[in-house]
């Protein structure tokens, strides 16, 4: 309670903020009501088809429930939805079991996490072994498409940018300026010239007949440039660990993988995770861009499914559709800043201790 | 709308040298089992995913009627949503067999760029809508008018040339995309929405008010809208050429897909049994079998029902045929005999 009279009284402690108090007000009391109204008291959440949302101005819910398998699985087969489920949990389950606290040996879980949960969820998504039917890439899609490609993105980015990092720094010339060289030209590209590069233009310099999954094209793309914007946030953090830190090691007679492992990494990733949490949400955000390569991600499957004629019936259906992907996004990119925050908590609690 | 954009042409050079080494599309085509066709992202009425999330349209059924052709099965289609900066390059970089796009035919596209046209299998042309309550009959009267346009389009340069050539002054207003031209001509930030004809209608059923509004009688472009294929293939070209006109053919000659069954045991008209390959194997030199003509109409009609379906009289689009009625009823589809 004192905290909120102690906001309160924050909020008209001067003329200027009485002022901007106001006019905070006034535009809530607005706008709020109106979209109270459009987003829930005349919508419509029930009917058969377009022509149920057509006579009201406000939200048009039914076209996400009756799309729901679309937005979710894209065109995966309904029959296997459960292959997609099994692998979300695992992946959740794992995220949320790092964060709670009295769990031991979240090393393990964390490294499980980071390598064997990419294989087991791929055979689980892609299968074609052990008795699970194939399903290609070309039928995966919705929200379940924008969270591997952004899955995979982050996983494969972090320790490739890592890497570059080092490389960055190290004393053997012939490696930084590789790095450094590799760093800024792709840093400098942008991804869609690059997406281009990897889909359109990479069949024509390979010989007839030698084809490439343009998924795997994408992703490694992602990765490539991914990697290079991790490693200047990785730069900076490993520059802020003290050199001091590594003759300690050097004095206490460790390796020089020892002293990176255990010194320079952990100290360096957590000055860096802030940073690292921008680029994983702008990763996510990105993601949209995948429709390039012809597969209907998230945002992909909405933008399709407002132009089919049953549901062109007025600007309610597309007000939707883009409501709802910016409130997905919202929570997805929201979460993961929290989850980090909880994280950075941990860190430095351990690092008090 | 049909972007015409030519970014693509950067890495048409290079695409036409390794293409021209490649084997027959045909065997490739079998080969793979499937036909896979370029189409346009997210289209009304052309190429969109059903609330199953199966593509359909107008352009994906040409999809489905090669891949009855070919394989007897319209089901073997592969589909792959090209943006048209893009799709030229994809097409003579083999990611796909045949572009079923929204493209119109024109010389430069016909020519250089390592891709041809077969044939234009829809025909659109550029309209003006307005306001009822403006008064205006002609676009003559539109003299000082604001001209709503997409950006990026030939829409823009088709005006220009209309009102330069009668001697009239005009503003364009330009925007990115359909829908926020169409948005801010039902905002009223201009007088007139220019477009296809075609999109025109079919875009108007999001205006507010749809019956406030008129698209005036002037056509002011041509615009022939066909395949693509990859140039110096003819067996590929002719067997998309004539997989379209038998779906004319058979439109000319009543053959439908309810009742092809019926007209392939029973017909005593020599034109509609040669088209289906009763007694005959026309079939044979496209490297098809007899019964390809047969195959296509069974699985998707013939090209009125698949106007209707899609974009016509039983589509919400509910676009008047137009230029593509039958050159008997004074439009301009007409098929070569098949003979």
């Amino acid at each position: 309670m004192a905290g909120m009279r102690d906001f309160l009284r924050s909020c008209v402690s001067t003329p200027l903020n009485a002022l901007l108090s106001i006019v905070v007000l006034v535009w809530l009391a607005t706008t709020l009501p109106e979209l109270f109204r459009w987003a829930l008291l005349d919508a419509v959440w029930s009917g058969s088809s377009g022509r149920d949302c057509a006579a009201r101005d406000a939200a048009c819910w039914l076209f996400i429930r009756m799309r729901a398998n679309q937005i979710l699985y894209g065109r995966y087969p309904p029959v296997e939805h459960w292959r997609v489920n099994i692998a979300a949990l695992i992946g959740v389950v794992g995220l949320v079991v790092l964060l709670l606290p009295g769990i031991r040996r979240k090393t393990a879980i964390a490294a499980g996490l980071l390598f064997a949960y990419p294989p087991v969820a791929g055979i689980l998504l892609r299968g074609g072994v052990l008795g699970l039917p194939a399903v290609p890439a070309a039928q995966w899609g919705g929200l379940m498409l924008t969270v591997t490609v952004a899955a995979w993105t982050i996983g494969t980015s972090i320790p490739l940018g890592l890497l570059l990092a080092f490389g960055r720094r190290s004393a053997l010339r012939v490696v930084a300026a590789v790095s450094a060289c590799y760093i800024d030209i792709v840093r400098g590209l942008p991804l869609v010239g690059i997406l281009f590069l990897a889909i359109v233009m990479f069949p024509l310099f390979m010989p007839p007949g030698i084809e490439i999954n343009e998924l795997v094209r994408a992703l490694v793309a992602f990765t490539l440039f991914n990697a290079t914007n991790f490693a200047e946030v990785f730069r900076g953090g490993l520059q802020s660990v003290p050199w001091q830190q590594s003759e300690a090691g050097i004095a206490l007679g460790l390796r020089r993988w020892q002293i990176a492992v255990r010194i320079v990494i952990p100290q360096a990733i957590t000055a860096s995770l802030p940073g690292i949490v921008n680029v994983c949400v702008s990763v996510v955000k990105e993601t949209t861009i995948i429709l390039i390569v012809g597969l209907f991600d998230f945002l992909g499957v909405l933008q399709g499914g407002i132009v089919d004629p049953e549901w062109l019936i007025g600007d309610q259906v597309r007000a939707t559709a883009y409501f709802f992907a910016g409130a997905v996004f919202f929570v997805i990119c929201f979460s993961l800043s929290r989850y980090s925050a909880r994280i950075e908590r941990a860190m430095s609690a351990g690092r008090r201790s | 709308m049909v972007v015409r954009n030519i970014v693509f042409f950067g890495a048409m050079a290079a695409a036409a040298v390794w293409s021209a080494a490649e084997a027959a599309t045909l065997d490739d085509v079998k080969a793979r089992n499937v036909v896979r066709c370029g189409t346009a992202p997210n289209n009304p009425g052309f190429a969109f995913p059903d609330n199953q999330g199966k593509f359909r349209g107008f352009d994906i059924d040409f999809c489905h009627a090669l891949a009855a052709a070919v394989f007897g099965d319209a089901s073997k289609i592969e589909t792959r949503v090209a943006e048209p900066r893009d799709a030229f390059t994809m097409l003579t970089a083999g990611t796909v067999d045949v572009l079923t796009h929204r493209f119109t035919w024109t010389y430069n596209r016909d020519n250089g760029s390592g891709v041809e046209f077969p044939m234009a299998i829809f025909y659109d042309g550029q309209g003006f809508m307005v306001r009822k309550s403006l008064g205006v009959k002609s676009v003559n009267e539109l003299k000082g008018a604001a001209i709503c346009v997409a950006q990026g389009t030939t829409t823009e340069l088709n005006v220009a040339d209309y009102f330069n050539a009668h001697a009239m002054q005009y503003k364009i207003v330009a925007f990115n995309g359909t829908d926020a031209t169409r948005l801010a001509y039902d905002e009223g930030r201009c007088d007139a929405w220019s477009n296809d004809r075609g999109s025109l209608a079919s875009r108007s059923v999001a205006l507010k008010t749809p019956g406030d509004h008129v698209i005036l009688p002037e056509t002011i472009s041509k615009e022939p809208i066909g395949p693509v294929v990859r140039q110096g293939d003819d067996q590929w070209s002719h067997i998309v050429r004539w997989t379209y006109y038998a779906t004319i053919a058979a439109e000319e000659l009543g053959v439908t897909s309810a009742n092809v069954d019926e007209l392939r045991k029973g017909s005593t008209n020599p034109e509609v049994k040669r088209l289906l390959g009763v007694g005959d194997n026309l079939g044979q030199k496209l490297g098809l079998s007899a019964d390809w003509a047969y195959n296509v109409i069974k699985a998707i009609g013939n090209y009125g029902e698949i106007f209707d379906r899609n974009i016509g009289d039983k589509s919400p689009l509910r676009l008047g045929l137009g230029l593509n009625a039958l050159w008997r009823d004074g439009g301009l589809m007409i098929a070569p005999p098949i003979r």
